[in-house]
Parts: C-alpha cells; sequence; structure tokens
C-alpha cells in the first residue's frame, strides 16, 4: 500500500523534481554566484507571484488553466500608459492605473466568462483565442484610437506619425517605487518589501475567499457542474465572477509586473506573459484542476531558476547563447504540453475507474 | 455528407450555402465584395489583386486542406500543425543538403518529408487517441514545444551547405534560406498564364486540385467513410465494427503528411524557406480558413476549403492595398487578427449551442 503512495507522489510531483535536476545540475555550469541568483529569484518573486496568484480562481471554478489572464494584462498596460501620459508618477501613479484598469479587466472577464459559458468542457482552447481576439482589439486600441479618439497629450508616448503609442513606453517615474517604498537589504539581496506585503495580502484575501459562500460554491461548481446546478447554485453566474476576479487580479498584477520591469513593451509585454504564468505554476506542483498557494511560489523558485541559470549553462556547453534561450522557451512550452496530457489521461482514467465503482457497487446491490 | 450538394442543382446549392453560412461568413463575404468593387475606384489594379489572391490561394490551400481529415474523424481543428509544417522543412533543408537542385530539389523534399511526417504523424496521433476529448488544446501544444524544440535542432544539427548556414560561423541554418536555384516557382511556372497584369500559376492549383481530389475521393472509399462515422457518433462506429483509433490515427498521418506537403508549396510559391519560429503560428490562419469558408468544429469538405482560403487570402491581400489607398492607413494587419480569432471563437463557441 505504502508503495503505490510513493509512486503516486512521485508521478504528482514529477514535473517539481525534473525542474530539481535541471536547476541542480545547470546552477554549477552557468557559473552564477549564489547571491546573484539570489537577487534575482526574490526579484521575480515580486515581480510574477501576483500574476500567478490571479490563475488560481479559475482553477478552483473548474475552468483549468486561463489562458486568457492576458486580457487584464492588457487592461492594465492601457491603465499605466493613460497614467504616463497624465504623467501622475511615483505611487499615486500605480494606485489611479490600477483604478483606470479595473473596470477594463472586469468587463473583459464578464465577456470572456461570457463566451466560456458558451463553450463548456473546452474552456482552455477558447480562452486560448480570446487572448488572441482581445489582442486584435488591443492593437486597434493603441495603434490608432490612441490620439484621435482617446486623447494622448504628450508626444514622447505617441509614434512619430502622431497618432498610436510607440513601441515602448517608459515608466521612469515608476520604476521600482513600490519595490523601494520599505527598503531592505539582508546579505546583499534587496528585498521588495512592500510587493510582498501587498502579495501576502492577496494570499490573505484567496484563502479568505475559498471559505466563504461563493468560494464554496466556486468549488462545487468545479467539482461538478450538474450537481451544483441541481443544489441551486447558478453555475454561469458563478463561472462568470470566477473570471472577472481573475481577470482583475491579472491587470493589477501587470501594474506590480510593469513597474519593476520599468519600461512597457506596448505590443509584447502581455503577450508572452500568460505562458510564462502558467508554466511557472505548473512547475510548481499545480495541475489543471487543482493549485495552491503552495505551488505559486515553488514554481516561481524553480521555473525562474532554470530561466536563469540555462541560457548561461548553454553558452558554456555548446559555445552558442542561443541554444539555453531556444532550451528555456522550450522547456515552458513542454511543461505545459506535459501537464495538459496528464490532466486528459487522468480525467478519462477517473471516469473509467468511476464507472468500474459503480458496476462494482451494483453487484454488491445484487448480492 | 456535405459531399452531397455536390449532385443537387445550383440554385439549391446557393441556398444551401446561404443557409450554412451563417453572419460572420456573410459579413466577411460582403466585407471581400466590397474590397473588390471599391479597388478600382481608389486607383488599385483589379487584374494585379485578382492574381495576387489567386497566387496566395495556390500558396495555402492545401495547408487548409490538411484540415480536413482530422475533423473528419472528430479530433478537432489541427492546432498541431506546425508538426506537419516541420516535416516539410526536414523534407526541404534535407533536399538541398543532399544537392539536389532546379525543380527536382521539389520532388525530392516531397520525398524525404514523407517518412518524417509519417513518424512525427504516427507519435502525434497515438497521444491524441490517449486524450480524447481534449486534443484542440493539446494539439496546440504539441504544435509549440516541437516548434521551439527544433528551434534547437535547426542550430544542432550538421548541416553544412553553404547556401543554408550562417556564413561566419559555418554551422547553424539561418532563419531564412532562399530557393533560388532550388524550387522556387517550381509548379507555379508549369503552364502558367500570363494576360497583360494578370497571371495564374497553373501548375501550384493543379498541384492542389489534384490533392484536393484525392482528399475527396479518399471520403467517398471504404476507410473515408468509417472516418467521417467515428467523426460523427464513435459509439456508432464502434459497434458496426469500425477501429476508431486505427482510422484516427490515420486521420491524424494523413494531416501531419498534408502540412508538410503544404509548407513545401508554400515555400516554392514564397520562393524561401523560413526556420526557427516562422511555424508557430502558421496553424492560426489555415485553422481560420477553413472555418470563413463554412466548415465547424467537426464538419469541413474540401469546398469548405477552397471558398475558404479564397476568401481568407482575399482580406488579407486586399484590406492593405485598398486600405492605404483610401484612408493612408495600414489596418490590416489588426483586421486579419481580429477577423480569424473572431472565426475560430464563433466556431468553438457554436458547437455547444448545437449540442445542447
Amino acid at each position: 500500500m505504502n508503495k503505490i503512495n510513493y509512486g503516486d507522489l512521485l508521478r504528482r510531483f514529477s514535473v517539481p523534481i525534473m525542474f530539481v535536476i535541471i536547476c541542480a545540475v545547470c546552477a554549477p555550469i552557468s557559473g552564477l554566484s549564489p547571491s546573484y541568483l539570489c537577487n534575482e529569484i526574490v526579484t521575480r518573486m515580486g515581480r510574477n507571484a501576483f500574476l500567478i496568484l490571479s490563475l488560481l480562481i479559475p482553477i478552483m471554478a473548474g475552468m483549468g488553466l486561463n489562458f486568457s489572464m492576458t486580457l487584464g494584462a492588457m487592461a492594465g498596460e492601457i491603465g499605466l500608459i493613460l497614467v504616463s501620459d497624465w504623467q501622475i508618477v511615483g505611487i499615486p501613479g500605480m494606485i489611479l492605473a490600477m483604478i483606470v484598469s479595473v473596470p477594463i479587466s472586469a468587463l473583459l472577464g464578464l465577456f470572456c466568462g461570457k463566451v466560456l459559458n458558451m463553450a463548456k468542457g473546452r474552456e482552455m482552447i477558447t480562452s486560448y483565442i480570446i487572448s488572441f481576439f482581445i489582442n486584435g482589439i488591443y492593437q486597434l486600441i493603441v495603434l490608432y484610437l490612441m490620439g484621435p479618439v482617446i486623447p494622448i497629450k504628450h508626444s514622447n508616448i505617441k509614434l512619430p506619425r502622431g497618432y498610436g503609442i510607440r513601441n515602448t513606453v517608459s515608466l521612469l517615474s515608476m520604476r521600482q517605487k513600490l519595490d523601494n517604498l520599505i527598503p531592505l537589504n539582508i546579505g546583499g539581496v534587496k528585498i521588495p518589501v512592500a510587493t510582498f506585503i501587498i502579495i501576502f495580502l492577496l494570499c490573505l484575501v484567496i484563502i479568505w475567499f475559498r471559505k466563504t459562500k461563493l468560494g464554496q460554491d466556486m468549488r462545487a461548481v468545479g467539482q461538478d457542474m450538474g450537481v451544483a446546478r441541481d443544489s441551486g447554485i447558478d453555475v454561469e453566474r458563478t463561472r462568470i465572477i470566477s473570471m472577472v476576479l481573475s481577470t482583475v487580479f491579472a491587470g493589477i498584477g501587470m501594474i506590480i509586473y510593469l513597474q519593476n520591469m520599468g519600461n512597457i513593451a506596448t505590443y509584447s509585454s502581455h503577450s508572452q506573459i500568460g505562458m510564462f504564468c502558467i508554466a511557472a505554476l505548473l512547475v510548481g506542483g499545480a495541475s489543471v484542476e487543482k493549485a495552491s498557494i503552495g505551488n505559486v511560489f515553488l514554481g516561481i523558485i524553480l521555473f525562474h531558476t532554470m530561466f536563469i541559470v540555462a541560457p548561461k549553462a548553454g553558452t558554456v556547453i555548446t559555445g552558442d547563447s542561443m541554444i539555453g534561450e531556444y532550451f528555456r522557451v522550450f522547456v515552458s512550452y513542454a511543461v505545459i504540453t506535459v501537464a495538459l496530457i496528464m490532466y486528459e489521461t487522468n480525467k478519462r482514467k477517473n471516469k473509467s475507474k468511476a464507472g468500474e465503482q459503480l458496476a462494482l457497487a451494483q453487484e454488491e446491490a445484487n448480492e | 455528407m456535405t459531399e452531397k450538394t455536390n449532385t443537387i442543382t445550383l440554385s439549391d446549392r446557393v441556398k444551401d450555402i446561404a443557409k450554412d453560412f451563417g453572419l460572420p461568413r456573410l459579413i466577411i463575404t460582403g466585407f471581400l465584395v466590397l474590397l473588390l468593387v471599391v479597388s478600382p475606384f481608389v486607383g488599385a489594379d483589379l487584374p494585379t489583386q485578382i492574381s495576387n489572391i489567386i497566387n496566395r490561394f495556390s500558396w495555402n490551400g492545401i495547408l487548409v486542406l490538411a484540415m480536413v481529415p482530422m475533423v473528419h474523424s472528430g479530433c478537432g481543428l489541427n492546432f498541431g500543425l506546425p508538426l506537419g509544417i516541420i516535416s516539410g522543412l526536414l523534407g526541404a533543408t534535407l533536399s538541398i543538403e543532399l544537392g539536389f537542385s532546379g525543380a527536382f530539389s521539389f520532388l525530392m523534399a516531397i520525398l524525404l518529408a514523407t517518412p518524417f511526417a509519417l513518424v512525427f504523424g504516427c507519435i502525434y496521433g497515438w497521444l491524441l487517441n490517449k486524450i480524447k476529448g481534449g486534443e484542440m488544446m493539446i494539439a496546440t501544444y504539441v504544435g509549440f514545444s516541437s516548434v521551439s524544440l527544433m528551434c534547437m535542432m535547426w542550430l544542432l544539427l550538421p548541416y553544412h551547405s553553404p547556401n543554408m548556414v550562417w556564413g561566419m560561423a559555418g554551422k547553424g541554418l539561418r532563419t531564412t534560406i532562399s530557393l533560388e536555384g532550388y524550387y522556387t516557382q517550381a509548379l507555379a511556372k508549369i503552364l502558367q498564364i500570363n494576360i497583360g497584369n494578370l497571371s495564374i500559376p497553373t501548375g501550384s492549383i493543379l498541384f492542389f486540385a489534384l490533392l484536393a481530389f484525392g482528399m475527396w475521393a479518399f471520403l467517398h472509399t471504404k476507410t473515408g467513410t468509417a472516418m467521417t462515422a467515428v467523426g460523427s457518433n464513435p459509439e456508432f462506429a464502434r459497434s458496426s465494427g469500425v477501429n476508431v483509433d486505427k482510422i484516427r490515427l490515420i486521420s491524424v498521418v494523413m494531416s501531419t503528411w498534408l502540412a508538410a506537403i503544404g509548407i513545401l508549396v508554400y515555400e516554392q510559391g514564397f520562393g524561401f524557406i523560413q526556420l526557427y519560429m516562422a511555424p508557430f503560428y502558421m496553424a492560426l490562419p489555415a485553422v481560420s480558413a477553413i472555418l470563413i469558408g463554412g466548415a465547424s468544429v467537426n464538419k469541413a469538405s474540401v469546398m469548405n476549403v477552397i471558398i475558404g482560403t479564397i476568401l481568407f487570402q482575399g482580406i488579407v491581400t486586399m484590406t492593405p492595398t485598398v486600405m492605404n489607398n483610401m484612408i493612408h492607413l495600414d489596418m490590416s494587419e489588426v483586421i486579419r487578427i481580429i477577423v480569424s480569432n473572431g472565426m475560430i471563437l464563433y466556431a468553438l463557441t457554436r458547437k455547444t449551442e448545437e449540442t445542447k
């Protein structure tokens, strides 16, 4: 009995274990100093944790990995672009950007939730396509409507032709303002205390949310939509709320992310963010139907260690810097692929197991 | 099932198509017609435009055709198209590496790509049989993983042909490889028709017609009918003695092989081999083209392929010129993104409404 449990455990944590091995092999080869690594990981923890936490709620509601978290990221970017045009700097600027982004995210989340309700059973591919679709709308707004329709005053963020936003918008006035709000330095490792406090608060909110009526409803919907509906839960509404919450959190997360980076790559910042966040969450041992706060932090540590170490190690081994770059992209995609395959095979296994149990129960009843 | 329409009279068919079309398709068709009507008035040369559309149709047709078998067998839209494209790229680069040149290198590229397509297709099909119900999402990520794996491989594989590797390092393939002297326009030049500004790549179109006819004929063989049966009702197919897994595997292998051929035809028209991240998003235009043509997640015909490719490529080629001439504003890229992904979204949400 014990042996089977070990096997199960090993399978469940196969991805994190694999990553520990990759990191353990690559870290010494890369020749990066431990203090540099620590610094980088702490920075990336502050940068990404909020974004990845936003993925937890749709998983709870049984909607799988929210590939359309990009929607929130775009809303956050729109907020930041507007605020940097209004030239409101520092923390007030960030807060205003969040206030601007929230209604946009909520609207997009509403749209996304409605569409996903029409595509039950294939939420992930649909949310993935939604992110592309809205990216088209985002480009329409930012590239053509900002200027003639949405007033943009300052030419330093406008394209030379007079409308549309430049490829990069500098956030120098906001750069790491939140991270450095409460400065703390332990043994050469800079710790963004204020960012961590906000992340910690979001963790508390998520833990609290799970215990509320709505949170319980969401878990019931995630377990079985039919049963949830029979017990009087408005399934569609619950699912929409989970998408709205996720998108709003993703928008705020993106603002935190970008204040750390210090500039917005207007047309590409958001495009990869969903993929990297999802990969990190999965690396932390989460699956499509189950993810915890612990997975988020373990995932960030392992995934980003690999992210920092792989290109250097690749360069040392093959003498070509591109190999490592491609390697980490490949690993990100491979992790998601493996997680999706495991999810689908498990789903089928459980289905047949449930069938067997039903047959067994019937036999027993007959006896 | 949809093939039945071929035998009915034209007016019936028009009605049928109009009914099947749905609002988004009607809008897209209307938009294209509007573009064609407007283009002479804004100073765009209509014959050039039309030959552009025909040309791009001949490049992309087979990639779109590759969608058909998997839709028929119920595997959904093949978002894993990049896997087949990679087989094609391997064939193309090997053909050049082995020193073939001229139009003959095209034939060799097809022959060399085939074993890769078969092997990759078998593995991919085996995988998709393990995860029935979640094909589309996993197909997407199988495509992505294979493209990013091959990014490393293009650098590491021992290619030496000076026409393909980086000049300085002497190894690692370039991101784009010119096909000048190899098989650029290999098909298009056959029986090419030139009337003023209008030029028609007859060879490419005949090649597409050959494969499309082959597909149509295949769908009417015993295996083809079984494929349709598996797609529309797997339980029924199983109980009438069809080996569902085997049929699905065949459809995936066919789709992968067609994608490999498709990219080779695309390259002979375009004149370049594009490696590394280029195949990454190639599935999306093909998927939306067949959907625009009237296919749905579980229903597609050769007719859908032809109509869809013409409409999609028509919009892609017409919008930039017409828009540029009209308002000096190139919004074609944005329009393309919104139209193609909107179409996929529409298809993904529609089927569930039917089954509800």
